[in-house]
């Protein structure tokens, strides 16, 4: 997703310049609507998609999110990231096609970026978006390590990230309904 | 309108329990009049005997409902109460409009305290003139009022294996019914001109979660609302106050709550909710993702689990059908298990994309009976049995879960949900 980010910021530029005149009116047809500054966008833009452009500079590895896990995480996901009581972090790798499947992060999610997305924007539960790029690498790597996906001293950051196999990588299907029922 | 089930399965059970044990308090001042089965909270006085003989209460400037009418949402068993969903209740309902106040909830973590004067809308990446808008700026832009069931697609997912919830509202309730008002995304993305490039859109709300998820631009040019109404005020603070994605037929999910960010991309992000969340579990251990479409279903209100019918006789048997992929065509009702089918009346008007209501006579010869009902959509679809559904998902696939519910009317009026 580095197409759009730099569309991003070219359109930024131009619509900063649009400021210097009278009509600041972003919609034309209703003449609403204010282009917003690049701070605007860079303070909400935290969305990582999986080739990672969007990721901040910064790294950790499970070494150095260990602490962070330990004190911010591991009340609602256990120990070690399997025992709850909020959702279940790690294991269940091989169990998808079985009777009682068990999706974690190392057993079914499909890209490592997501686990930097979603623990900066959402996690620890009570205090969204509070963890620093490196608290948030490092859990991120901590979490791929207790999975069994990356080694403790392997440093993660945004060059490395995106390139972390998954074990599910390829485990989804686009969606074929309507479906044929035998009947 | 309540109904007698226990709260098995399901539900916060002490405050569910301190609510029964009011009412049934409240019993005793009312069991003599004519008012039926008591439901006064204690601490108030009865109604009058004889109402045209005293003065009512003056005007109000917001109104509620008679304290009579209890009616509520029950929440499922989550670990969290903010990160955790309730549920309608399709029993008590009527017509093809969910109450705003029970309109089913689903929060990530929790309902926000949001502003409107400070609540922007940010729509950005590949569009030519990105934007921010305030409230104010949306009301000025043409206005769009649409009727649209929204359906999660985790709706009835404990019923796969097992019948396993005692009521309808608990295997059918994330389902509601609103008039939604708002200004067409395809309108916004017009203004703000979409770059070839831009495929997809991410959408954010600013809510502890910033739940996101990606949407195909197709859709978003089709009919997707950017919606501020619902049912002729501003939305509740549950269903998106002040701002919400309405997308119609799609799962509830990607209807994102208080939205704060648009940004137009070409591929999507993969977020949380499209990877390890909503994507549907085969037997093979591989998963469909982006099962966006919620597909023709239907179900019996009337009567349904936990109901008793005081004896044999003429009833008339009601029910809710809905379809993603537009209007519904008909819907038929087998009393038999599914051995001979009929027609219902569907009420008019019949939109699409909404709840639609059917009825049909019944009379019960007070013998074992198994309700059943199933849907067609405009598109031919007809809604599929269990057998049908787990013969092509297996047991794990937790979404989507559409098949055609059985009600089994025992000989002494009870009902339940069984699997048929
Ligand atoms: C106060 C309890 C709490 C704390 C502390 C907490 N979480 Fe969570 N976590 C939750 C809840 C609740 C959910 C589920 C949210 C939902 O349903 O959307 C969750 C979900 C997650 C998920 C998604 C799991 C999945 O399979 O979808 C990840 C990953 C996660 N948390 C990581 C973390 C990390 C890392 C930390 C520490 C930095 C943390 N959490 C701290 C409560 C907590």
């Amino acid at each position: 997703m580095s197409t759009p980010r730099a569309a991003v910021v070219g359109a930024v530029a131009a619509t900063c310049m649009a400021l210097a005149g009278p009509a600041q009116a972003q919609l034309p047809s209703y003449g609403v609507g204010r282009p917003p500054t690049p701070e605007e966008i860079r303070a909400w833009d935290i969305a990582v998609g999986p080739d990672g452009a969007e990721l901040p500079p910064g790294e950790g590895t499970a070494v150095s999110g260990k602490p962070v896990y330990d004190a911010k995480c591991a009340a609602c996901h256990g120990a070690t990231g399997r025992e709850g009581p909020q959702d279940v972090l790690v294991g269940g790798q091989g169990s998808l096609a079985t009777a009682k499947p068990l999706k974690t992060i190392g057993s079914y999610w499909p890209y490592a970026t997501t686990v930097y997305d979603y623990i900066y924007r959402a996690m620890p539960f009570t205090q969204p978006e509070s963890l620093t790029a490196a608290e948030v690498y490092g859990v991120t790597a901590y979490l791929l390590y207790l999975n069994g996906i990356i080694g403790e001293r392997d440093v993660i950051d945004r060059r490395t990230l995106p390139q972390v196999k998954m074990p599910n990588r390829h485990g989804f299907v686009p969606d074929p309904r309507p479906e044929k029922f035998p009947r | 309108m309540t109904n007698g089930a226990d709260d098995s399965g399901v539900g916060r059970r002490t405050s569910r329990r301190s609510f029964v044990r009011r009412l049934t308090v409240g019993g005793g001042a009312l069991a003599a009049g004519l008012a039926g089965p008591a439901r006064s909270p204690a601490a108030e006085p009865p109604a009058p005997a004889d109402p045209t003989r005293e003065l009512g209460h003056p005007v109000s400037p917001y109104g509620t409902r008679s304290r009579f009418e209890t009616a509520v949402r029950v929440q499922a068993r989550t670990p969290t109460s903010v990160a955790s969903w309730t549920f309608t209740p399709l029993q008590d309902s009527c017509g093809i409009i969910t109450p705003s106040a029970l309109h089913f909830e689903r929060h990530h973590a929790g309902v926000p305290d949001i502003d409107p004067a400070r609540h922007r809308l940010l729509i950005h990446g590949l569009v030519r003139r990105p934007v921010v808008l305030t409230l104010a700026d949306l009301e000025r832009l043409p206005a769009v009022s649409r009727t649209h069931m929204i359906e999660c697609s985790g709706n009835g997912l404990t019923e796969w294996a097992t019948p396993t919830m005692p009521d309808v509202q608990r295997t059918h309730g994330l389902t509601s019914c609103s008039e939604w008002t708002g200004v067409l995304l395809a309108t916004l993305l017009g203004e703000v001109g979409v770059e070839p490039a831009g495929l997809w859109v991410l959408a954010e709300g600013g809510d502890a979660a910033a739940m996101t998820r990606s949407l195909p631009i197709d859709k978003c040019l089709t009919d997707v609302l950017v919606a501020y109404g619902q049912n002729g005020e501003a939305l509740r603070p549950e269903q998106g106050y002040p701002l919400r994605l309405v997308v119609p037929g799609w799962e509830g999910n990607t209807h994102v709550k208080w939205l704060r960010r648009l940004k137009v991309v070409a591929a999507p992000a993969q977020t949380r909710e499209e990877t390890a969340k909503y994507t549907d579990l085969l037997p093979d251990g591989t998963a469909r993702q982006f099962t966006f479409v919620m597909e023709a279903k239907s179900v019996i209100t009337f009567p349904s689990g936990g109901h008793r019918l005081p004896g044999s006789g003429l009833y008339e048997l009601r029910g809710l059908a809905w379809s993603g992929r537009g209007a519904v065509r008909s819907v038929e009702v087998s009393t038999d298990g599914g051995r001979s089918w009929q027609a219902a009346e569907l009420q008019a008007p019949v939109l699409r994309i909404a709840h639609t209501r059917f009825r049909l006579p019944w009379r019960w010869d007070g013998r074992d009976a198994l309700l059943q009902s199933r849907c067609t959509d405009e598109t031919g679809y007809v809604q599929p049995t269990l057998a049908e559904l787990v013969a092509v998902r297996g047991l794990r696939s937790h979404y989507h879960q559409n098949a055609v519910q059985s009600w089994r009317v025992a000989p002494d009026g009870r009902v339940s949900n069984v699997h048929a």
